[in-house]
């Protein structure tokens, strides 16, 4: 029985494997890089165990237990400060990797018609399912072996072979433990797109319940995978229990996923699918709202993720200063400026780093544009009464609204929770004009999405390499001691570092002329050439 | 002997009833054209064929095993062709007939590369570039170039052009002469009027006229068009004549079979000068039973 139902298993499995064959070798490298580049910026970074002391000190607050757990803060060598600061971010985003390629391989595949060819073949009926299991376990397997050694290579004094392996070993049973959510939940929800939005609503409630658990109520931690990550304490007191429990809920969950599997039909799902308009709503029927309308959720999760992106930075202002006297490398970040407080001088950094995510959305917003041509999309519309110009200026709108609200949110975000940490608040004026000064710079990149869009179609991705060259010399631009020109290859290099600087107008003027006619030219451009589709 | 046989197949969706006692019988070497509209139950049936879905009651049997629990068994020995093909879009067409092939368990490399000749297909591109109708031939080639002995094709020339429609026809006569069986379920009426021995006719989940395409042909009306030297007067009247349409001097009509004698006395009352008579297309059969939905149930005997 057992056989027959899960023939051709393996087969699949290599399948997936040859259709990941690059989607997976770099989620394994990016996330090892990740987890192995930390405790050598931090070995750099705070060398001296009074460094950490005084970071640990920082650390002590609410809302740092919110976001990263609790932590071994009476000893935080380096191993400790890396467990209590990154592991649990990074088990986040293994969940995430889990999540996304779980629901590719299961339901995405199911929608789109193919596992209906698969199963027409000698293939057994849970052959699928358990083949995507047995991938993604071997994943996880492999990053907890890789981030484990590689953590031990690094040769750190208080990060030993045991709590490296744990700290690899957390991250992967994290991975399974999520693999198997998302497998019941491909089988639960009717599409791909509720699988992978159940999903990561289960791991962002996790994260949730064990922040509200962390700061306020230790049982609650309990019910939340996510808890259990900051209870293995890898390298401190390295316990592996977490480890076991997590794999033995995997267990259960692939279990359950398989029970799931075999008792629906295929394209059937177990949630009530509700069913969707009959007509479209008035909103809906002009090219601005259906563009709005398809980039809807995604524009909210970004609000969403800026703002809480604005709280995070905000509410490390309460222990700023005392922070930064004891470490010489962020010193040498923060030029050292007569008549303004060490806190003053970090806005504006933050401020670029802040702007600079910002740009995201809005530049996403207007390349929908050219993903909705590369797709066939278009096409519909413009066989329809739909001139260029009104298909370009509706995306436009859309951009430029968009990045005037995510600047605002993550503003707003940095004041609300900066306000609640520090003794003698800022001025909100203050803020939200340091943050709104980089607005003519972000014209200026959508406006040079416009010009791409409507003159080089082909070469749109540019735009990101560009705002990344921006991140580059202008974040870190202070700690290689680049020449200025370099900074103002960018638009962002031209803005006033409020508070710390004098306003100056001018730049602000003439950075949204050019804006206006990169748009300009890229409209013109979008009438005159081909469209793909 | 019979290949695929379901009896009294049915299959709800919660209250929904997909499908409502479906009997089809397919025998060795035969062809079953499975004709139907749009949501009339045709790709459920199918599915539950290839153990896909599970059927509420009755069953489904293919080579004499159950279709859901045996489905492994049975797919070693069966192909089948979607209507619309979904591809992986990083794979080359290539790739994804080899993988189905292999997946089977068979390998005929001369078949595929002939059929890859046969169908004009580039197999070096990625799927995500392949329009329908080339997406559509990998599946194809993948079928028939798999030693199969039932082959159940769900519309599947639903993207091709007439040339490759052609090819495709050939296919399944070849497949019919080498003794295998198939389901063919299409839209285009010509083409399972050229290639079927058996038609099954479902609408909302019921099988409403099955039988060979002679004997359908028998009890529904013969198609007249008849020129006579004086004009024919109160044909309208006659029992069992539908559609009178006048062209020019003759006169168009359909007879019931039953009736045709009758109608033939008359007409020749008034001096025939020509007369053509032609059996009814599959689409006038097809179009009579979705025209007028009150009419009753005819059962094919």
């Amino acid at each position: 029985m057992w056989a027959a139902i899960s023939k051709n298993t393996l087969a699949l499995s290599k399948l997936i494997i040859r259709l990941d064959r690059i989607r997976i070798p770099l989620w394994l490298i990016g996330i090892v890089f990740f987890t192995i580049m930390v405790p050598i910026a931090f070995d750099d970074m705070y060398s001296s165990q009074k460094e950490r002391d005084v970071m640990a000190e920082t650390m002590e607050n609410p809302a740092m237990t919110a976001m990263v757990g609790p932590g071994n803060l009476e000893n935080y060598t380096i191993g400790a400060m890396t467990s209590h600061q990154m592991l649990l971010l990074t088990a986040v985003i293994v969940g995430l990797m889990s999540i996304l390629l779980v629901t590719r391989h299961t339901r995405a595949t199911e929608e789109d018609g193919r596992i209906e060819m698969i199963r027409s073949l000698p293939v057994g009926r849970l052959a699928n399912v358990n083949a995507t299991l047995l991938v993604l376990v071997v994943i996880n397997i492999l990053l907890a072996l890789i981030s484990g050694l590689g953590l031990y290579a690094l040769g750190i004094e208080s990060m030993d072979l045991e709590g490296s392996l744990l700290y690899g070993a957390t991250l992967g049973a994290t991975g399974i433990v999520f693999t198997g959510i998302t497998a019941i939940f491909a089988q639960l929800s009717e599409s791909s797109r509720g699988a992978t939005g159940f999903s990561i609503a289960i791991l962002l409630i996790a994260y949730l319940v064990r922040a509200i658990g962390d700061v306020s109520n230790e049982t609650l931690s309990w019910f939340s995978p996510l808890g259990w990550v900051s209870q293995t304490e890898a390298y401190s007191t390295n316990n592996w229990w977490p480890v076991g429990l997590m794999i033995g809920v995997s267990i259960i969950l692939f279990i359950l996923a398989n029970y799931l599997n075999a008792i629906r039909d295929l394209g059937a799902g177990f949630f009530p699918s509700k069913p969707g308009k009959k007509h479209a709503s008035i909103f809906l029927k002009s090219p601005i709202g259906l563009a709005l309308r398809l980039q809807r959720t995604g524009m909210i999760a970004w609000a969403i993720g800026l703002f809480i992106l604005g709280i995070s930075y905000g509410s490390v202002f309460g222990d700023l200063e005392s922070f930064f006297e004891g470490n010489d490398v962020l010193e040498q970040l923060l030029a050292e400026k007569e008549g303004y407080s060490l806190t003053e001088q970090f806005i504006p950094m933050l401020m670029i780093v802040l702007s600079l995510l910002a740009t995201v959305p809005p530049l996403m917003a207007m390349l929908k544009l050219k993903g909705e041509e590369g797709k066939n999309r278009l096409e519909h519309l413009f066989a329809r009464a739909v001139s260029r110009n009104k298909m370009m200026g509706s995306y436009l709108i859309i951009a430029i609204i968009n990045g005037f609200m995510m600047l605002s949110l993550t503003a707003i975000g940095l004041f609300a929770a900066a306000n609640a940490v520090m003794d003698e608040s800022f001025n909100f004026g203050m803020i939200y004009g340091a943050a709104m000064v980089y607005y003519p710079a972000m014209l200026v990149m959508i406006g040079l999405a416009v010009f791409l869009i409507g003159v080089l179609p082909k070469v749109t991705s540019f735009i990101w390499a560009y705002l990344t060259y921006s991140f580059l010399v202008l974040y870190l631009g202070g700690l290689f001691d680049f020449p200025e020109w370099v900074g103002k290859l960018s638009p962002f290099g031209y803005i006033p570092q409020l508070p710390v600087e004098e306003m100056q107008w001018l730049p602000l003027v003439i950075l949204t002329v050019i804006a206006f006619v990169l748009m300009i030219v890229g409209m013109v451009g979008y009438n005159k050439r081909d469209i793909d589709g | 002997m019979s290949i695929l046989k379901t009896t009294n197949l049915t299959k709800r969706f919660g209250k929904f009833t997909a499908l409502d006692g479906v009997n089809i019988e397919v025998n060795e070497g035969e062809v079953y054209g499975f004709i139907g509209p749009n949501g009339a139950g045709k790709s459920t049936t199918i599915r539950v064929l290839l153990g896909i879905l599970k059927a509420t009651e009755g069953t489904a049997e293919i080579f004499g095993k159950d279709a859901w629990s045996d489905a492994v068994e049975i797919h070693k020995r069966l192909a089948y062709v979607p209507g619309d093909v979904n591809l992986w879009p990083n794979l080359t067409g290539g790739e994804v007939i080899d993988l189905f092939v292999k997946l089977r368990g068979g390998n005929n490399k001369n078949r595929r590369e002939e059929l890859i000749k046969k169908f004009d297909l580039d197999p070096t591109k990625k799927c995500r570039t392949y329009s329908k109708g080339n997406r559509q031939k990998v599946a194809l080639v993948a079928a028939f170039s798999s030693d199969a002995d039932l082959y159940i094709l769900d519309e599947p020339t639903s993207g091709l052009d007439p040339l490759m429609e052609q090819v495709f026809q050939e296919c399944v006569i070849e497949a019919k002469q080498a003794g295998k069986s198939v389901l063919l379920s299409s839209h285009i009426l010509s083409e399972v009027e050229r290639l079927c021995d058996q038609v099954g006719i479902i609408r909302q989940g019921k099988i409403i006229e099955t039988g060979s395409l002679a004997e359908m042909r028998h009890l529904t009306r013969t198609n007249l068009l008849v020129e006579t030297k004086q004009p024919i007067i109160s044909i309208h009247e006659l029992k069992g004549v539908h559609d009178v349409v006048q062209k020019d001097k003759a006169i168009s009509f359909q007879v019931d079979t039953e009736e045709l004698d009758t109608v033939m006395k008359h007409v020749t009352q008034f001096g025939v000068v020509k007369l053509e008579s032609a059996p009814p297309t599959l689409e006038d059969l097809f179009m009579r039973h979705y025209e007028d939905n009150d009419s009753d149930v005819r059962r094919g005997s």
